[in-house]
């Protein structure tokens, strides 16, 4: 368990350090969300009604920034090798090195999506259904990424690659987290239903991506 | 402490490295792997480590837990140093001390021990290539594993920090460790030697 602390505390650490990519991630959705108004053009009604969406959107492209430096620099500089020998189970370092990586990512977009909220003119309600729905969601898009991020480690500039191939695995996510904003602004649903769905993919994707990334890594070995 | 190697295989994409390969090695010993370019010696010293995939054999490490898998009692230097260029030294050897288990010499004593006492506190980035090697070592002494697998760790190294590389090494060996190590170079301390020869 110290083990399994002291990973992520070092992931922390080397994301705040210089290239680290802490920030870079919530730098780059501050500037998606900032140019939807331009291409839309002031039609506060219009934001507000597809504010949410945009959010959600913009979250997900900014989680695939520094994606694929998850594994790809331990992997590089043999770091990669020696965690494996530490006797903590490679699932667990997964688990570990997504944690860390959602701290720095994930959890900074969710909380900041209310104060980017304002500028698209969402209703206070509609604030709250994102943020409640990134922090539920946004764990879930780390550990499907890590499954991409596992397996292309191996490349030079495999970053485009994970795009694509994780992305469609998104949707599922995509869809559930809008649907859960939507229904807590008065939809036909009840919200409970598409967020206890929400979360279930979270948890699904913590399970399923650990274990799938720790069988990527191990089938590089050749 | 007692290790067992015996008819030992390795195919890397369809080509056998080496294969019928048997060894044994008791405590206090060092074993050299020497052999030509392409040989299999870190093919060997990777396979031990637990980070590829054997196609038969056997190694057996007696006088140990037998439930802590081989790769857990050894330590692996490898070409690559594993060294993250934003961390510090005393960093990077905290976290590896925590990482691997079973703590040994504190980090600052590690550092004085292989003679880096001074850039403590440097970022990784800004050491020599001889000086990223010797971090590399102090790792070894931050956590006590009985096996060490050793891939040319004298690569880089002045003659002093060869010298002390061969002290750190002697010093396992009678605290009863093990280690095994591929290089080129004669070693300054006395081992085995085991030589490979290149596959046709």
């Amino acid at each position: 368990m110290n083990a399994f602390f002291a990973l992520i505390r070092r992931d922390l650490l080397l994301a705040t350090r210089i290239g680290g990519g802490a920030g870079v991630g919530l730098v780059f959705f501050l500037m998606l969300v900032t140019i939807m108004p331009f291409a839309i053009g002031p039609d506060m009604v219009l934001l507000a009604r597809i504010g949410p969406a945009i959010l959600w959107v913009a979250a997900l492209l900014a989680t695939l920034i520094g994606l694929d430096r998850l594994f790809q620099a331990d992997e590089e500089d043999g770091s990669l090798d020696l965690l494996r020998m530490s006797g903590l189970p490679l699932p667990l370092i997964v688990l570990a090195k997504g944690i860390a990586h959602w701290l720095v990512t994930g959890l900074p977009l969710a909380l900041a999506a209310p104060f980017l909220g304002l500028l698209l003119a969402l209703e206070p309600q509609a604030l709250l259904a994102v943020t409640v729905t990134l922090l539920a969601g946004t764990p879930a898009l780390t550990f499907i990424g890590a499954t991409g991020a596992a397996l292309t480690a191996g490349l030079r500039r495999g970053g485009l690659i994970l795009a694509v191939l994780v992305m469609p695995l998104m949707i599922p996510v995509l869809i559930f987290g809008i649907s859960a904003t939507s229904a807590a602004l008065g939809g036909p649903l009840p919200f409970r239903t598409p967020f206890a769905i929400l979360c279930g993919l979270g948890l699904f994707a913590m399970v399923t991506g650990t274990v799938s990334s720790a069988l990527a890594i191990r089938g590089a070995e050749t | 402490m007692h290790l067992r190697v015996s008819d030992l295989a390795v195919t890397r994409s369809g080509r056998p490295i080496f294969s019928k390969l048997s060894f044994t090695l008791s405590a206090g010993e060092a074993l050299a792997l020497t052999g030509p370019n392409g040989a299999g010696k870190s093919t060997l010293l990777r396979l031990l480590a637990g980070l590829l995939p054997m196609s038969a054999g056997k190694i057996v490490l007696d006088g140990t837990d037998p439930d802590t898998p081989f790769s857990e009692e050894a330590h692996y230097l490898g070409h690559r140093d594993a060294l993250k260029p934003a961390l510090s030294s005393v960093e990077v050897l905290t976290f590896w001390r925590a990482m691997l288990g079973r703590p040994a010499l504190a980090p600052r004593d590690a550092l004085d021990r292989v003679g880096l006492g001074h850039a403590a506190t440097l970022p990784s980035a800004y050491l020599s290539a001889g000086q990223r090697r010797r971090l590399s070592l102090a790792r070894l002494l931050v956590a006590h594993r009985p096996i060490w697998l050793l891939d040319e760790p004298t690569a880089a190294l002045d003659q002093a920090s060869e010298a002390m590389f061969g002290d750190l090494v002697a010093d396992h060996l009678t605290r009863g460790g093990l280690a095994l190590i591929a290089t080129h170079t004669p070693l300054p301390i006395p081992t085995r030697t085991l030589s490979l020869k290149a596959s046709a």
